[in-house]
C-alpha cells in the first residue's frame, strides 16, 4: 500500500509517532533537569495526540479514556509532581553532564535501527493502519533503557523509567488498538504510586548518602573491599 | 598492436632500470638513458592501454618463460588497459619531473643508480600486473613491484627513521602478498590450475567463495591501505624521493585495487551482498579516520599519504555499493557504483600525483618538510601555487573540477539504495552517504589549511623566505596534471562511455544512458533523476566571471588600487609568527572530535629558556598504538621465548640430533 | 528559447532582489528593538557606496585575494540560476542538481577562506578556521536531508523534488517535516545568522564570516556583501520552495508565472520576518556549542530518513 494512498489521518499518525520518537531522542541529550520534563510531558501530549485520532479514524472508542488518563498522568500529574520534587530537592538549578553524547546519539540510532529489524516479523502479521509505528514504539522503550543506563541523576532515571511505560503504552495502543481496561488502569496506578514514592525516597537517598548521583549508590555493599 | 606496445612499455621501463648501468661513470648521461626511456614506457603504455579501453580490445598470448608446466599467460582487455594508462601516465609525469629533481640526490652520500635501477623495476613491475592472467606471473610480477618499491623507500637510508618506515613497509607487503597468494591458492585448488581462465570457470560453495573473498580483501587491502591496514602508508610515503611517493601513492595503490577488482569480479565471478556491505563499512571508515588523521599533521606528504587511506576509502565505498546492487541483482546500479569507483582511481592518480610532485617542488626549494614553517610561497613559487591549487580544488571534490564529478556518481548510487528491498541496507548506506559528506567536507577543510599556511600569508621562517621558483621540468610535468585535471572534471560524459566498457565487461549490463543524453550531460539513471552538466557549470562560471569583471574594469580609473601595509590595529609589528598555524587551525576538530586520536598537549609556563612558555601537541594513530605495537610486542616475547632453544651449548645441540635421529629411526621401522 | 530567457530573467531578478531581503531583515530586527532603523532598501546604498570607493590591497596580498570576490560572486549567482525562483522546469536547474549546488556553495566556501588566510593575519585565519569546522559538520546534515527528500521523490533534481509535493497537495509526510526543521536549523548555520554567527558583530573574536573579509575594501568587499546576500536568499527559497511550494509557476504562460512570482515575494517575506523575530529572541551561541547545535540538525535528517524507512515505504 503505497503512502500517498494513505488517508490525511493516517498520515498525521505517523507523523506524531515520529515526533515522540524525536522527543525520545531530545530526552537521550538534555542536560538540564527542568527541560527533561517539559520534554516528557510533551511526550506525553504527542502521544494523548496520537491516540486520540487513532480513536477517531479507527472507531475505538475506549481509545479516548486511555488518552485520557495518558493526558491527566503524564501531562499534567507527573510532571507536576517532578517540578514539586526538584524545588523541595532545591536541584533545580543542577546541570549533569551527560558522558560521551555523540555516542550516547550513534547508541540511540543504531537501537532504531535494532528495533526495526527485530519488529519486521510483527509488521507482516499486523493488519492495522499502525502497523509502521510498532518499530517506533519499540524503539521508545529501548532508547527509555538507554537512558536510564547513562544517566546519573536519579530524576533523569525517573524520566528514563516514564518514558518506558510510554513506550508500551504506544507499542499497546499502535499493535493491538489498546490493552483490556483493567491492565491499563492497574498499569497507570502503578506508575502513579511509582511517581509518589519515588519522591519519599529521594530525600531519604540524600539524606543517607549526600548525593543524588545513583552511581554513589555502590556504597550500600556488604562485602569491604 | 596494443599488446605490441604494451610489450614495449614493459621492456623500455625494464631498459630504463638496467642501461644506466653501463653509463656508470657519467651521471648526466646516465639519467638522460633513464628518464627517456621511461618517459617512452610511460608513453608506449598510455598508447597501448588506451587502444585496448577505447577499442575494447581482449587478446590474450603466452610466453613460454616461466615454469616448465606453467608458461606466462598474458592477456591484456580492457580493464587492464585503464589500469595500464593509469600507471603509464603517472611514470611519463614522474619522467618529466624526474631529471631536475634528482639533481638534489647527486649532492647526497647516496648514488643516483639505485634510485633510477629500482624505478624502472616497479614500473615495469606494475605494468607486467596489469597484463599478468595467471597466479604465478601475477604473484612475481606483486613482488617485483614491492620489493623494488621497498628500495625505493629505503633510499635514504642514514637516517634512522626512513629505515624502520622501509622495514614496516617491506613487512606488511610481504603479509599482505601471503593472504593474495593463498587466495590464489583456494581458488587453485577448486581449479586445478594456475591460469586466470580456469580460475573463471569454477563454481566455489558460498563457504569457500567468501574465505577466498577474505583472503583478497585483507591481502590486497594491505597494499591498497585501509584502516586498519594502512599503518605504513603514512610511515613509507614521506620518506620516499617525491615523484616516486607519486607513484606510489597515485598508481601503486591503484594497481591493489585492479588486483581486487579483478579476483572479486572477474575470477570469483558470484558477488554476494553481504560482501558489499563490509567493503562498504570499511571504505566508509578508512575514509573518515583517513581525512581524521590527515587533519592534524603538519608534515606535508604525511599529510598527502593519509588523505591517500581517505580516498582509497572513497574508492572502496563505491565497490561496496557496486558489489551490494550486483548482489541483490541489478546489474545497471552495480555497473554505476563501478564506474564511480575506477573514475575516482583516475581521479586520485592525477590529483595526488599533482600534490605530492607540488610537495616535492617546495621541499626542493625550501627544504622544508614542516607546514609549520612555510607561508607565503605563492609569491616565490607562482605556477607551483597555482598548479597545487588545483590539486587543492580536486581533492576537496569541488566542480568543477575532477574530483567533483566521481564523488557524484559516489552519491548518486549510494541514492539509488531505495530499490533494495532490505530497507535496513537502505539506511546504511544513508548513514555512509552521510560519512561520506562529512569526508569530503573535512577534507576541503584540510586542504584550505594545507594551502593557506604554506603558500598564503607570511613566511613562518628563514628559508621559506628564500625559496625560489622550481626548475621547468618540475613545472611542465605539474602543469600538466593540472590540465587533465580540469579536463577530467569538464568532459565527464566521454570518460564515463569509455569507463562504461569496462563494467559491461565485468558486470552482465553497462550503463549506456549515463551518457544517452550527448557529451553536454551526465545523467546517471535518467534525465529526470539527476543531471551534471559540466562543460556549462565551467562555462556558466568563466561567463560570470567576464560579466563582472567587464562590468567593474571601466571603474578602475576612477578607483585605484592602493598598497599599503597591513592594518594592525594601531598596535604596530605584525609579524609571522601572529598568523594561525597548521595546529591552530585544526584546534576546534581536534576538540570535537577528540576520541579519534591519542593526543596529548604539554604547555610550560614561561621560564629562562622558553620566554613565551613552550606548548607541544603529539597526535598519534589509535590503530598503531592498540593494534601493531602491542602484535609487535607479543611476537617478540614469543621469539625470545622460541629463541631459547638455541641455548649455545654444543652438547645440548647434539642431543636434539641425537633425538631426532632416534625418533626417524623408529618411524622408519613402523 | 523560451525557457533561457526566463532563466536569465529569473537570475537578475534575483541578483537584484537579494539585498532587498537582506534589509527587510534588519529593518524588521531594528523595529523588533525599537529602533527607528534603516530603510529596507539601504544595502543597495551601502552596495553602490563601496563600489564607488578606492580599494586598499595590503602589502601581503596575493593574486588568490583579488581574485577571491570574484570567484565567491560567481559561483553564488550561478547557484542562483539553477534553484527555481517563480517557475518551475527552466532548462537552467538541469545544469545541476542539489548535490552539485551544495558543492557550489562548498566552492564559494573554499576560496573565501583562503581570502581569509591570505594576508597573514590572526583574525582572518580564526575566521577560516571556525568557518570550515562548522561547514564540514552542516554537510552530513545537509546532505542527509536531501537524501531523506530524495529518497521519497526519487530524483535530486531541484525541478523534480519542487514538482513533487505540489503534486501530492494534502500529504503530510513525516520524513519531510524533520527534514525541513533539520534544514532550518543548516540554512541558519550555512548563511552565518544567529545563534551560529552574528552579522552585525563589531567584535573580531565573536565574528566567523565577518572574520574572513575584514580586510576587504571597495568592490572586493561590495562582491563579498552581496554573495553573502544572494547566499541567504538562495537559502531561504530552497527552503520555501521545496518545502512548500504552492504558487510556483509550471508552465510558461503569462499568469502562472505573475502568481508564482508573487507567492514567493510573500513566502520571503514572511520567512525574512520569522528570521528576525528568531534572531532577536535567541542569543549568540559560543562556538563550541555549534556542535550540539549542528548535531541537532543531524539527528532530525536522520529521523527523517529513518521515519520514511520505517514508516512510508511498505
Amino acid at each position: 500500500m503505497n503512502y500517498a494512498q494513505l488517508s490525511l489521518i493516517e498520515q498525521l499518525i505517523l507523523t506524531l509517532s515520529a515526533m515522540v520518537l524525536l522527543t525520545s531522542f531530545l530526552l537521550l541529550a538534555q542536560t538540564r533537569i527542568i527541560s527533561l520534563i517539559n520534554i516528557f510531558a510533551a511526550q506525553g501530549f504527542l502521544l494523548f495526540l496520537g491516540t486520540c485520532l487513532i480513536a477517531q479514524s479507527s472507531g475505538m472508542y475506549h481509545l479516548y479514556i486511555s488518552a485520557g488518563i495518558t493526558l491527566a498522568l503524564k501531562v499534567f500529574f507527573i510532571p507536576w509532581q517532578l517540578r514539586r520534587l526538584v524545588k523541595r530537592l532545591d536541584i533545580r538549578r543542577d546541570v549533569e553532564n551527560v558522558g560521551g553524547p555523540s555516542m550516547i546519539m550513534i547508541a540511540g540510532g543504531a537501537l532504531v535501527l535494532f528495533s526495526y529489524y527485530v519488529a519486521l516479523p510483527i509488521r507482516e502479521l499486523s493488519t492495522l493502519a499502525t502497523r509502521n509505528t510498532i518499530a517506533i514504539s519499540l524503539a521508545v522503550i529501548l532508547l527509555g533503557m538507554l537512558m536510564m543506563i547513562t544517566r546519573r541523576k536519579a530524576v533523569a532515571q525517573v524520566v528514563g523509567f516514564m518514558s518506558m511505560e510510554n513506550g508500551l503504552f504506544f507499542a499497546a495502543v499502535v499493535s493491538t488498538y489498546g490493552m483490556p481496561m483493567v491492565v491499563e488502569l492497574g498499569v497507570a496506578f502503578d506508575v502513579l504510586v511509582a511517581a509518589i514514592l519515588f519522591g519519599i525516597f529521594f530525600f531519604q537517598i540524600r539524606a543517607g548518602i549526600g548525593s543524588l548521583d545513583v552511581d554513589h549508590l555502590n556504597r550500600l555493599h556488604e562485602v569491604d573491599r | 598492436m596494443a599488446l605490441n606496445l604494451v610489450y614495449l612499455a614493459i621492456i623500455t621501463a625494464l631498459g630504463s632500470a638496467l642501461l644506466p648501468i653501463l653509463f656508470y661513470r657519467s651521471i648526466s648521461a646516465s639519467k638522460f638513458v633513464a628518464f627517456n626511456l621511461l618517459g617512452i614506457s610511460g608513453l608506449s603504455g598510455i598508447l597501448g592501454g588506451g587502444m585496448a579501453l577505447l577499442r575494447h580490445i581482449d587478446i590474450s598470448q603466452e610466453l613460454p618463460i616461466g615454469l616448465p608446466w606453467l608458461p606466462c599467460h598474458l592477456h591484456l582487455d580492457p580493464l587492464s588497459g585503464f589500469f595500464l594508462v593509469l600507471v603509464s601516465l603517472v611514470s611519463l609525469i614522474a619522467a618529466i619531473y624526474g631529471p631536475a629533481y634528482v639533481e638534489e640526490y647527486q649532492q647526497g652520500p647516496q648514488p643516483l643508480l639505485p634510485l633510477t635501477l629500482f624505478t624502472g623495476l616497479f614500473v615495469a613491475g606494475m605494468q607486467m600486473v596489469m597484463l599478468a592472467s595467471d597466479a604465478f606471473s601475477f604473484m612475481i610480477a606483486w613482488e617485483l613491484m614491492s620489493v623494488s618499491s621497498y628500495f625505493l623507500v629505503a633510499y635514504q637510508h642514514q637516517n634512522e627513521t626512513n629505515r624502520s618506515a622501509a622495514f614496516i613497509y617491506l613487512l606488511m607487503a610481504q603479509v599482505g602478498g601471503l593472504f593474495i597468494l593463498a587466495a590464489y591458492g583456494v581458488l587453485a585448488g577448486f581449479s586445478g590450475a594456475f591460469d586466470f581462465t580456469s580460475m573463471q570457470l569454477v563454481e566455489l560453495s558460498p563457504a569457500w567463495s567468501s574465505l577466498a573473498f577474505t583472503l583478497a580483501l585483507i591481502g590486497f587491502g594491505m597494499k591498497a591501505g585501509i584502516v586498519p591496514l594502512h599503518v605504513w602508508l603514512p610511515q613509507a610515503h614521506p620518506v620516499a624521493p617525491s615523484h616516486i611517493s607519486a607513484l606510489m601513492s597515485g598508481v601503486m595503490l591503484k594497481v591493489a585495487i585492479y588486483g581486487f577488482i579483478r579476483f572479486v569480479y572477474d575470477l570469483l565471478g558470484h558477488v554476494y551482498w553481504q560482501w558489499g556491505v563490509v567493503v562498504l563499512i570499511i571504505g566508509s571508515l578508512s575514509a573518515i579516520l583517513g581525512v581524521l588523521y590527515a587533519l592534524m599533521q603538519h608534515d606535508l606528504k604525511r599529510l598527502l599519504a593519509y588523505h591517500s587511506v581517505e580516498n582509497i576509502g572513497i574508492i572502496y565505498m563505491g565497490l561496496g555499493l557496486s558489489m551490494i546492487f550486483y548482489g541483490s541483482g541489478y546489474p545497471q546500479l552495480a555497473a554505476l557504483g563501478l564506474i564511480a569507483a575506477l573514475y575516482h582511481c583516475l581521479n586520485h592518480a592525477l590529483f595526488k600525483s599533482l600534490l605530492f610532485l607540488g610537495a616535492g617542488a617546495i621541499l626542493q626549494q625550501s627544504h622544508e618538510h614542516d607546514l609549520e614553517k612555510m607561508g607565503g610561497l605563492i609569491k616565490k613559487m607562482p605556477v607551483t601555487a597555482v598548479c597545487f591549487l588545483v590539486g587543492c580544488i580536486s581533492i576537496s571534490a569541488l566542480p568543477p573540477f575532477n574530483g567533483f564529478v566521481s564523488e557524484w556518481l559516489t552519491f548518486q548510487t549510494a541514492l539509488q539504495g531505495t530499490v533494495l528491498s532490505n530497507h535496513i541496507l537502505t539506511a546504511v548506506i544513508s548513514i555512509s552517504a552521510a560519512v561520506l559528506a562529512l569526508t569530503g567536507a573535512l577534507a576541503a577543510a584540510c586542504f584550505v589549511k594545507v594551502y593557506g599556511i604554506c603558500f598564503l600569508g607570511l613566511p613562518r621562517s628563514q628559508k621559506a623566505a628564500q625559496a625560489t621558483e622550481a626548475a621547468y621540468g618540475l613545472q611542465l610535468s605539474q602543469i600538466l596534471l593540472a590540465i587533465l585535471c580540469l579536463a577530467f572534471g569538464v568532459f565527464p560524459t566521454w570518460t564515463v562511455s569509455q569507463l562504461d566498457t569496462i563494467a559491461q565487461l565485468l558486470l552482465p549490463a553497462g550503463m549506456p544512458v549515463a551518457t544517452s543524453h550527448g557529451w553536454l550531460w551526465l545523467t546517471p539513471v535518467s534525465m529526470d533523476v539527476a543531471s551534471y552538466g559540466a562543460p556549462l557549470v565551467f562555462f556558466a562560471i568563466g561567463c560570470a566571471w567576464l560579466l563582472i569583471w567587464l562590468w567593474l574594469h571601466p571603474r578602475r580609473k576612477n578607483t585605484t588600487i592602493r598598497i599599503a601595509p597591513t592594518w594592525d590595529c594601531g598596535f604596530g609589528s605584525l609579524n609571522a609568527r601572529m598568523q594561525y598555524t597548521a595546529s591552530s587551525f585544526t584546534m576546534p576538530i581536534r576538540r570535537i572530535f577528540r576520541p579519534v586520536w591519542s593526543v596529548s598537549e604539554n604547555y610550560k609556563k614561561p621560564d629562562q629558556e622558553n620566554p613565551g612558555g613552550k606548548y607541544q601537541l603529539t597526535v598519534d594513530d589509535w590503530v598503531w598504538l592498540k593494534i601493531y605495537q602491542p602484535i609487535g610486542r607479543l611476537l617478540l616475547a614469543t621469539a625470545r621465548r622460541a629463541a631459547l632453544i638455541q641455548g649455545g651449548n654444543i652438547r645440548v645441540y647434539l642431543v636434539y640430533s641425537f633425538f631426532t635421529l632416534l625418533f626417524l629411526l623408529w618411524v622408519v621401522s613402523l | 528559447m523560451n525557457g533561457w530567457i526566463l532563466a536569465l530573467a529569473q537570475t537578475i531578478l534575483f541578483l537584484f532582489c537579494a539585498p532587498l531581503l537582506t534589509g527587510w531583515v534588519k529593518w524588521v530586527k531594528c523595529k523588533l528593538q525599537s529602533r527607528r532603523g534603516a530603510p529596507p532598501w539601504q544595502p543597495y546604498r551601502d552596495l553602490l557606496k563601496l563600489f564607488r570607493k578606492e580599494v586598499v590591497l595590503s602589502e601581503s596580498a596575493s593574486p588568490i585575494f583579488r581574485v577571491a570576490p570574484y570567484i565567491v560572486f560567481s559561483v553564488t549567482a550561478l547557484a542562483g540560476a539553477v534553484v527555481p525562483m517563480f517557475a518551475v522546469g527552466l532548462p537552467s536547474a538541469a545544469i545541476a542538481d542539489v548535490i552539485v549546488l551544495v558543492g557550489f556553495f562548498a566552492l564559494g566556501r573554499f576560496f573565501l577562506a583562503l581570502a581569509g588566510m591570505d594576508v597573514g593575519t590572526a583574525f582572518g585565519g580564526m575566521g577560516s578556521s571556525r568557518e570550515m569546522t562548522i561547514s564540514s559538520l552542516a554537510e552530513p546534515a545537509m546532505l542527509m536531508g536531501i537524501f531523506t527528500i530524495a529518497m521519497t521523490v526519487h530524483s535530486t533534481n531541484l525541478a523534480s523534488m519542487t514538482r513533487y509535493l505540489l503534486e501530492h497537495p494534502i500529504q503530510l509526510y513525516p520524513s519531510f517535516v524533520f527534514a525541513a526543521m533539520g534544514m532550518l536549523l543548516v540554512a541558519v548555520a550555512e548563511t552565518g545568522r544567529i545563534p551560529i554567527d552574528n552579522p552585525a558583530t563589531h567584535l573580531e573574536l565573536t565574528m566567523v564570516h565577518e572574520a574572513m573579509i575584514l580586510e576587504y575594501t571597495g568592490r572586493h568587499l561590495a562582491l563579498m556583501e552581496w554573495g553573502a546576500m544572494l547566499k541567504l536568499m538562495i537559502y531561504s527559497i530552497l527552503l520555501v520552495n521545496l518545502f512548500l511550494p504552492w504558487g510556483i509557476a509550471d508552465n510558461f504562460s503569462t499568469l502562472p508565472l505573475l502568481i508564482g512570482f508573487g507567492s514567493i515575494v510573500i513566502k520571503l517575506f514572511l520567512l525574512g520576518t520569522a528570521l528576525a523575530v528568531m534572531e532577536t529572541g535567541i542569543a549568540k551561541m559560543r562556538f563550541f556549542r555549534a556542535p550540539q547545535y549542528l548535531g541537532l540538525a543531524f539527528i532530525l535528517c536522520l529521523l527523517g530518513m529513518l521515519s520514511h524507512v520505517i514508516l512510508e515505504i511498505n
